[in-house]
């Protein structure tokens, strides 16, 4: 492959995407292309298969894909495990972050920073080098010292988690960033602290498909598409505009014009 | 029945050579126990607390005991230092099953008593007679009496009133025979009024033979006495040990028991702690750590017979691969031991299909004005916290691990000696990643 094509690989291909799970489908035919530094918003009513969608991108093993492709760096993505997929940088900011009693969080980020290393041949950090970096990393989402000392997610308040949630992928630097109802659950200072730490993770390279109910969450991190996901297919894409609409109209309108 | 009739004949032909090496307090006790010994024979799967323990066909092999006292060569300073870093300890070793004289003199505070049973018992009569075979005698378990009729050495501990042992006290029991081998091993530990004392005891298998470990351990913890007693189980696969701890708390006394199954073939441990006065404190903790297919038994026995006590019990076990667990507990409050607090859970992981554990939690109440709670939980390994980790980047099975060690991470903080509690984690984490062979204290230690 030569230089020229692989700058025009798509970081992010998903042709006609089917996934189930527990033997209903929930995914029916999934299109989506996402390019290096955009932001794609993907909206749409409870129940449409958002998360569904977030799941199946990172691997979950409960949801099963029954056809179509996902290219990621022109690398097919539904071949790689979970931890692999993460290597190649992909993060999900998950909906529901779990709570994981008895691992610290300081444990958990090292083993996750050193396989990610490992995986592109770089040495693991010294336990200096390491904490040092945490540090930095924390300040993006004015993270407590004393919650990295904690174990992973408990006792955290529903904000803490989702604070959590973006230091994690600031500690990670992932090229797609999947941010599934990051903002659900969060009050107004925490959704600001929140977006603005995503949006200093914002690189001409990177790209973000945020899943949202709310418009609120895109003013601050602005979307150059906006996708509506309606009973396991997107059926509309639009500008930011589109929104913007959503929010004042609701999704009747376009239940309407699909369901016709 | 065949393995009891011929212990039973062993035992009257060769009672005279058991005697004539041994102290009369010892050979006191023999009679008497084996008396029992016929009489209770050996457990089988039909009675209730051995219903999962099929000792009978362990032992239906032929291991051979070693009464003649032949000398099985064997230096344990040369094969093996168990550095626990930081952790300086009063060592002492017991060879298969008899006391090994250290190398050189070790240093203890005024009136305390550590070495061989067989020579203590000898010329310490006196000081002994009181204490030796007190709690074992009464005990309605076969293995305990058999212990007692075929005794031929162990380990003593006594410390006098008020002194405080500031170094703890390490026994490393070691199992090295050109043939296979059955052992009888007895521990007496006795802490008079006030004292204080820390005991690690250790055990591995050595050479790759098959060996059967019975062992018999009394504690007597006095008036305000406070104990910490540690073991940690390294044995090999072929390595049966049977176990029966005897305590007896006196009022106002403090006991801190912890027992980790790192590795073993088969295991059985008994632990019965007795309150005997008010305002005791007994805290117990346990974890098993099953691969292959080991079996690893624990049944727990706290009496409350007197008010005012406090009792916390924690055991955990995970199984891997096709191995085994088994957990009884009992609790009981007599009648007038009002104000009791007692607690008791037991919570295991099987990370396998094939792992299976059996639990019986139990709690028998008499008194009325009682705190009491017991509970038992097993399952497998959080799927949804195995996928938010694999989504990270950890792959599946440094995952699995981290979550097996969070598992572990209560009983460990239930160990007081800090370097040991360290020491725990590194030894847990290297036999969860399949290392443990490669352990830096064991030159020579087969341990797969």
């Amino acid at each position: 492959m030569s230089i020229n094509e692989s700058e025009n690989i798509m970081l992010l291909e998903i042709k006609n995407l089917h996934a189930s799970i527990n033997g209903k489908e929930i995914l029916k035919g999934i299109n989506l292309m996402v390019n290096e530094g955009e932001v794609h918003a993907i909206m749409g009513p409870n129940g449409s298969g958002k998360s569904t969608l977030s799941s199946v991108l990172t691997g979950n093993p409960a949801f099963e894909v029954t056809e179509g492709e996902v290219w990621f760096r022109g690398k097919n993505l539904l071949d790689m495990p979970p931890e692999v997929r993460s290597r190649e940088g992909i993060f999900l900011s998950f909906q529901y972050p779990v709570e994981i009693p008895g691992v610290s969080m300081v444990n958990f980020m090292r083993a996750a920073v050193n396989e990610h290393r490992k995986y592109r041949n770089e040495p693991a950090l010294s336990a200096s080098e390491f904490l040092k970096l945490m540090r930095e990393k924390r300040s993006i989402v004015e993270l407590d010292s004393k919650l990295a000392n904690r174990s992973v997610n408990e006792g955290f308040s529903g904000g803490e988690k989702k604070r959590n949630e973006i230091f994690q992928m600031a500690m990670l630097e992932p090229k797609l960033s999947i941010l599934d109802e990051t903002d659900s659950g969060l009050d107004i200072d925490a959704l600001r602290i929140v977006a603005q730490g995503v949006g200093k993770l914002r690189t001409t390279e990177n790209s973000t498909i945020v899943i949202t109910h709310y418009q609120r969450l895109l003013d601050y991190i602005v979307p150059d598409f906006v996708h509506i996901l309606y009973n396991g297919r997107i059926v509309k894409t639009a500008g930011r505009e589109l929104a913007i609409e959503l929010e004042e109209k609701g999704y009747d309108w376009i239940k309407q014009e699909i369901d016709e | 029945m065949q393995a009891l009739e011929s212990y039973i004949d062993l035992y009257k032909n060769y009672s005279k050579t058991l005697s004539s090496s041994c102290s009369d307090l010892m050979n006191s006790h023999r009679d008497r126990a084996f008396d029992s010994f016929s009489k209770l024979g050996f457990p089988d799967t039909k009675m209730e607390d051995y219903h999962n323990c099929d000792l009978q066909k362990v032992l239906s092999y032929d291991f051979g005991m070693n009464l003649n006292r032949l000398h099985i060569p064997t230096n344990p300073y040369g094969v093996f230092s168990c550095d626990v870093p930081n952790l300086s300890t009063k060592l002492f070793f017991v060879v298969n099953d008899k006391f090994y004289k250290n190398e050189k003199p070790v240093v203890l505070p005024k009136g305390v008593l550590c070495g061989s049973l067989n020579e203590l018992t000898q010329t310490r009569a006196n000081l002994l007679e009181p204490y030796f075979a007190k709690l074992s005698d009464k005990s309605q378990d076969g293995m305990v009496q058999f212990n007692t009729s075929f005794l031929q050495d162990g380990f003593v501990l006594y410390v006098p009133a008020n002194v405080r042992l500031e170094r703890p006290i390490q026994l490393i029991q070691v199992l090295q025979s050109p043939a296979d081998l059955m052992v009888q091993r007895r521990v007496l530990v006795i802490l008079e009024e006030g004292a204080h004392a820390q005991v690690l005891l250790c055990d591995h298998s050595l050479s790759s033979n098959r060996f059967f470990s019975n062992q018999v351990t009394e504690i007597f913890v006095g008036k305000g006495a406070s104990m910490e007693y540690y073991e940690l189980e390294m044995g090999h696969l072929s390595t049966t040990r049977v176990s029966n701890t005897l305590v007896s708390l006196e009022s106002g006394s403090d006991l801190v028991m912890n027992g980790t199954i790192l590795s073993n073939g088969m295991t059985r441990n008994n632990v019965t702690v007795r309150f005997n006065g008010k305002g005791s404190e007994a805290n117990l903790s346990g974890m098993a750590l099953g691969e292959n297919d080991q079996f690893i038994d624990n049944h727990i026995f706290v009496d409350h017979a007197v008010p005012g006590c406090k009792s916390n019990a924690l055991y955990k076990y995970v199984l891997d691969d096709s191995s085994r667990g088994v957990f009884g507990g009992k609790l009981l409050v007599e009648k007038d031991a009002q104000k009791t607090i007692a607690y008791q859970s037991n919570r295991n992981l099987c990370s396998t299909r094939q792992a299976t554990m059996f639990s019986k939690p139990q709690l028998e109440i008499y008194a009325d004005d009682v705190k009491c709670s017991h509970g038992s939980a097993t399952g497998q390994l959080d799927e949804s916290a195995l996928f938010y980790m694999r989504s990270r980047g950890i792959s599946e099975s440094e995952a699995r691990l981290l979550l097996k060690f969070a598992f572990t991470a209560d009983v460990i903080d239930n160990i007081r000696l800090e370097p040991l509690r360290d020491r725990m984690k590194m030894l847990v984490e290297k036999r969860f990643r399949g290392e443990l062979a490669k352990c830096a204290g064991c030159t020579t230690v087969n341990c797969s």
